[in-house]
């Protein structure tokens, strides 16, 4: 919303200085957007005349003039402009004056050896049109060495405020001053509007022929006879000019200036193009009109329209329709002041994309009272400015009452602002704003002005109050804690968890992505998803179509977008959330990681000390791993399966499980036809877990940790070399021989895994080291020897092994 | 006694011409070993008188120590002279590099890292963190938060909506996490202090806007709170989370659907050559939006707005993240290059807290 101070001091009788007004729109919730104040950019720019101008010596076109700025000495200025002669006034900018139009600042030149000091200015110079026919021409009584903006009107500073959509009453520049005199800035002024009788009948009639009343509640209409439309007075086109609309001819001009004025947006016909009387009806399917934008719009019958005999004329409180417009030939004119349902105007609006001032006003909610008023005010400036006889008005359908009251105890101001306001400011608060209050003491009857739909109770009653009482009056306040106690621990289990799987898999030398929440829908299916239910309607761009089932396409594509830069080596993780379905189960937290290239845990490229090792499935493990062990998941029970989903290499991938059904994630090498799926570059391996379906840490009755047991004897190690199939797999061999003797053994490592040279070719050596724990007394060498036997008779039974010889 | 002179001589003469242990033990053995030149005249004491014993005895014996001292302390020498020599053959090249460590080159990413930050200061305000889905229902991500039927947010070219399902209902990405307001003033009873960080997304995407982003709420129910606590909490939020001194904040009514009354906030910043510093300069920032919780929403989620009262805010994590550290572009933070993460993301370690600071 675009005002100009002088506007807006047609309705504010006030002394305050532009500074304060502006200050105070914001205060008070009218945020002020910008300041245009041409009088500041204008104010080097002086009225001078022009003594003489003499061809220049040196070019022939150019002038060297002698110029009387009012100040001093004449000043000899080169000018080029073909307009430029004896005896003419002009506008004058001296040596170190800011160019708008050229954006440049002005230095003493000398232009074909001739010194030239300031410069004769076209309109465009100054940036107040687009003129560059010559420099200004000014009539012989312009008073030379005044400011040139204030001669020219052009010192009227245009404010434009950021609206809120609640505030429909501030689309109109007396609503705006109503605010900033409530908020203490000066008088309200200029308020009711004489009714205008009119002589006769208006001859057309209107039909409200509409299945839903609310969609036009009430139509007024009025003709006005003997109209001669020209151009609108000066006053009048400056007005318009101020704010950046375009002056038309007096009839459209007086619309838009009430439109602004008012906040009542009407319309004007050519009596003489309307055929018949009018109808507000909806359209009809593929029902066409060509509007004053010149464009054709195609309707739908949920657009409401006017229409005459011959068709629709105007898309109602939106836009007026091309054939029945005013022009300069227009004798008889049929004034509308019509009311539209927000909702509906809001909604054609944005299906026809047309962004009108009426429609900005409509689908806020214009004042139903001033449908009458607005008639009467824009018949009284047709007939000021354009002469003629005005008809009576014609109401079809009815001006809705706004007849609602708030009970309102003035101890709501201080309960919900912690102001203590008192009643009687409240009260004087409200009343300005065109509140009507009745009754007395603590508690009242309020009722909303008819141009404030947005009042509905007593929390819109506080607002009012306080944003004129000024909110920067509220003293912050320490909020109490709710128990007088240390802070106590505030995340859930969950919270805790996601928080450290972040901080460990970076000590890991992972790097924290955030991808999308979206991927392409082949991406969603290639990882489980693609349920259509998880599929978005509009999506901002086709690989971003579907909820990603998955962090692994985001984090895969991300490593290959980092590899074609430059950058292969590299280890990304993210945390977040993944969707299986559309509710809240559906959605659960996962970690992942990827490492690509030699982008290991222990180190990343070629580097004198070895290195430049390609990630394989065991790095995956081990981030797998090392976050189980950072989140406390007690692992017991933790099944390390051979094979993984899709994805995953098949031979190269494990699942992490507490049994079949109870599956947390999986690791390994991305299989090969997702890498050629999504065009991506391995070597590429990965984890995810699901951090949910993780199992909760241990309850614990105390903080104690267990006892401590240190064994007085010393453990001791013994190695074993197995030569089995090689389909059986480690995991087997070890757990058999941990079996064989659960009590004495205290750890099992494999140290040694051999294929080749003196081993059959479908069999590997597995060389494992047992380390037995005694704990009551040192073990015999004939103790020994049998627990070794139970561990080598362990594992033929379970895997088929034999010791290597 | 010119022949144990001799001897003597001969002796330490080939002890300090010993180059290294073995020829000083060949040495050792050819006076001292069994039949050395000094043990055999040590054997000869026994044949003596003793008046000669008397005479030569301390002679020889004291031979005996010489020698023994002798090769002692050549030994020592030698020894020295030899780790030397190791010491100096098995120097290698220290300013070799070694490899980072994974914890040097780990990061954490700047949104997780101003989370954790909100996370510490609102915790000591005894605030806990509440969290809800991405996919929410209509009901919740608009109409209980008072948004009216038609309001332009509720269109597709604001939001995000799935494919209608068998009800017919079409469910949205969530446009705020708003929506956990209206999950946990059902499901917890006041006074209910929470903040609510978590992804949101509308339908937008151009040089400052992506289609995903993160937001913070804040809300606050019990029986008193109202906008003089709202103001604190915002201001001693602001103070803590860009570690100054003071800021000066400026509270401009504003709308919401969802707070009545609703104010947005600007903090005041001074923007010499590109950089914003807070508690300080003259420029105005809009930082946040807040509001009194509108009664409509309290009665949405069966609580009688005469009896509970409170306040909310929203803002965007992102943006007050690129506020405080600077980055220029939102764009960035979702496109995981690592030349970016390495830059703007934090250390592993870097754990924000109030006892040891939010940023080392």
């Amino acid at each position: 919303m675009k005002f100009s101070l002088s506007w807006l001091k047609d309705h504010l009788d006030t002394t305050a200085s532009l500074d304060e007004i502006v200050e105070t729109l914001t205060r008070i919730g009218l945020e002020v957007e910008g300041v245009e104040d041409k009088a500041k950019v204008l104010a080097p720019y002086s009225i001078a005349y022009v003594i003489s101008a003499e061809q220049h010596p040196n070019a022939d076109r150019l002038r060297v003039c002698m110029v009387d700025t009012g100040e001093g000495a004449p000043v000899q200025v080169v000018c080029g402009a073909p307009n430029a002669r004896t005896g003419m006034k002009s506008v004058f900018s001296p040596p170190g004056t800011y160019i708008p139009g050229k954006n440049i600042t002005l230095g003493v030149g000398t232009i074909r050896g001739v010194e030239s000091r300031g410069m004769l200015c076209s309109a465009a110079e100054l940036g107040i049109s687009d003129d560059h026919d010559g420099i200004i021409d000014l009539p012989e009584d312009a008073p030379v060495g005044q400011p040139y903006a204030a001669y020219a009107g052009l010192d009227d500073p245009v404010i434009e405020i950021n609206l809120t959509p609640n505030r429909p009453d501030c689309t109109s520049i007396h609503g705006i001053a109503r605010d900033l005199a409530a908020a203490g800035l000066g008088t309200l002024t200029k308020d009711a509007v004489e009714p205008v009788a009119g002589q006769g009948a208006c001859p057309v009639s209107v039909t409200l022929d509409i299945d839903d009343a609310k969609l036009c509640p009430a139509f007024a209409l009025r003709l006005v006879r003997g109209v001669r439309n020209g151009p609108s007075p000066e006053w009048l086109q400056r007005r318009l000019t101020s704010i950046g609309l375009r002056p038309i001819n007096a009839l459209v001009d007086i619309t838009n200036y009430i439109t602004f004025d008012r906040g009542r947006p009407l319309h004007v016909f050519d009596a003489k193009k309307v055929k018949g009387n009018l109808t507000v009806r909806r359209a009809k399917e593929g029902e066409e009109v060509l509007a004053l934008d010149t464009r054709t719009y195609k309707l739908d019958p949920s657009v409401v329209v006017i229409a005459d005999e011959t068709g629709v004329e105007s898309i109602g409180g939106i836009m007026g329709g091309e054939h029945s417009g005013v022009d300069e030939n227009t004798t008889e004119v049929l004034i509308e002041a019509a009311l539209w349902d927000p909702l509906n105007i809001a909604q054609t609006g944005r299906k026809l994309g047309i962004i009108t001032d009426a429609r900005y006003r409509f689908e806020r909610g214009v004042d139903p009272a001033f449908t009458g008023p607005g008639l009467d005010l824009a018949t009284r400036m047709v007939i000021d400015l354009c002469g003629g006889e005005a008809s009576e008005a014609l109401v079809a359908g009815e001006v809705p009452a706004v007849t609602r009251s708030i009970d309102f105890p003035f101890a709501e101001v201080p309960r919900l602002s912690g102001l203590d306001v008192q009643p009687d400011e409240s009260r004087t608060i409200l009343e300005k704003l065109g509140f009507g209050v009745s009754g007395s003491g603590g508690r009242v009857s309020v009722t909303p002005p008819s141009w404030r739909p947005d009042i509905e109770g007593k929390a819109d009653l506080v607002e009012e109050v306080i944003r004129i009482a000024g909110v920067d009056r509220i003293l912050p306040q320490p909020l109490p804690r709710i128990e007088a106690t240390v802070a106590k621990p505030i995340l859930t289990p969950i919270q805790r968890r996601t928080r450290l799987a972040k901080r460990t898999l970076a000590t890991r030398g992972l790097v924290e992505a955030v991808t999308w929440s979206f991927v392409a829908k082949g991406e969603a299916e290639l990882f489980g998803g693609g349920d259509a239910r998880l599929a978005l309607a509009n999506p901002i761009a086709a690989d971003l179509s579907d909820m990603r089932p998955s962090l692994l396409p985001g984090l895969l594509k991300a490593a290959q977008r980092n590899a074609d830069r430059g950058f292969g080596d590299v280890a990304l993780f993210e945390v977040g959330q993944t969707f299986a379905s559309d509710q809240p189960e559906g959605q659960s937290i996962k970690a992942a990681a990827v490492r690509r290239g030699t982008a290991r845990a222990e180190g990343v490229g070629r580097h004198w000390d070895g290195g430049a090792v390609a990630v394989d499935v065991f790095d995956a493990k081990a981030d797998a791993l090392a976050l189980l062990s950072a989140l406390g998941v007690p692992v017991g029970g933790l099944q390390v399966v051979a094979g993984g989903p899709s994805w995953l290499h098949p031979g190269r991938s494990g699942t992490l499980q507490f049994g079949p059904k109870n599956v947390i994630g999986s690791f390994g090498e991305i299989h090969p036809k997702i890498l050629k799926a999504l065009d991506l570059k391995g070597p590429l391996v990965a984890f995810e877990l699901t951090l949910d379906a993780l199992p909760p840490a241990k309850a614990k009755p105390t903080k104690m940790k267990p006892k401590l047991t240190l064994s007085d004897f010393q453990p001791i190690s013994r190695d074993f070399a197995f030569v089995v199939g090689r389909a059986v797999a480690a995991g087997d061999i070890v757990k058999a021989a941990q079996a064989a003797e659960r009590a004495l053994i205290a750890g099992i490592e494999v140290f040694d895994v051999y294929e080749g040279t003196g081993i059959d070719p479908d069999k590997k050596s597995v060389a494992i080291a047992v380390t037995l724990q005694p704990t009551e007394k040192t073990l015999t060498d004939t103790e020994i020897e049998a627990v070794s036997a139970k561990i080598v008779g362990e594992v033929l039974k379970k895997t088929g092994a034999v010791l290597r010889g | 006694m010119t022949d144990l002179s001799e001897l003597e001589n001969t002796l330490l003469g080939q002890v300090n011409a010993a180059g290294d242990e073995a020829a000083l033990e060949t040495v050792r053995v050819s006076a001292l070993g069994k039949k050395g030149s000094v043990s055999e005249l040590l054997k000869t004491l026994g044949a003596m008188t003793p008046e000669e014993r008397k005479e030569r005895g301390p002679l020889i014996n004291g031979l005996r120590d010489k020698v023994q001292t002798a090769i002692a302390a050549r030994k020592d020498t030698l020894g020295e002279a030899a780790l030397d020599a190791r010491l100096a053959a098995e120097r290698i090249d220290v300013t070799l590099p070694v490899q980072e460590g994974p914890e040097t080159r780990g990061r954490i990413h700047p949104i997780t890292q101003v989370i954790d930050e909100l996370t510490a200061i609102f915790a000591d305000m005894g605030f806990s963190v509440a969290e809800g889905p991405d996919i929410e229902t209509d009901y919740l991500n608009f109409t209980a938060l008072n948004f009216p039927v038609g309001h332009p947010a509720r269109e597709m070219h604001d939001t995000f909506f799935l494919a209608p399902d068998e009800k017919g209902e079409r469910k949205v990405l969530r446009t705020h996490t708003s929506p956990v307001q209206i999950r946990t003033m059902t499901s917890q009873k006041p006074p209910i202090r929470v903040i609510i960080p978590g992804r949101t997304y509308r339908h937008d995407s151009d040089q400052t806007h992506t289609p995903m982003f993160h937001q913070v709420e804040g809300l606050v129910i019990d029986k008193q709170a109202n906008i003089a606590h709202m103001k604190w909490v915002l201001e001693e939020f602001c103070k803590a989370f860009f570690e100054v001194e003071q800021v000066k904040m400026r509270f401009r009514p504003s709308f919401f659907p969802f707070t009545e009354p609703s104010a947005e906030v600007d903090i005041q910043c001074s923007r010499k050559g590109g950089e914003i510093r807070f508690g300080e300069g003259d420029d105005w920032l809009e930082i946040l939006g807040c509001g009194m919780v509108h009664p409509n929403v309290l009665r949405n989620c069966g609580l009688d707005p005469d009896e509970y009262q409170g306040f909310a805010w929203g803002m965007g994590i992102d943006r007050i993240a690129m506020l405080k550290y600077g980055m220029p572009d939102l764009r960035q933070f979702f496109e995981a290059d690592v030349r970016w993460l390495n830059h703007y993301g934090f250390r592993p370690l870097d754990i924000p807290s109030l006892v040891g600071g939010l940023t080392s």
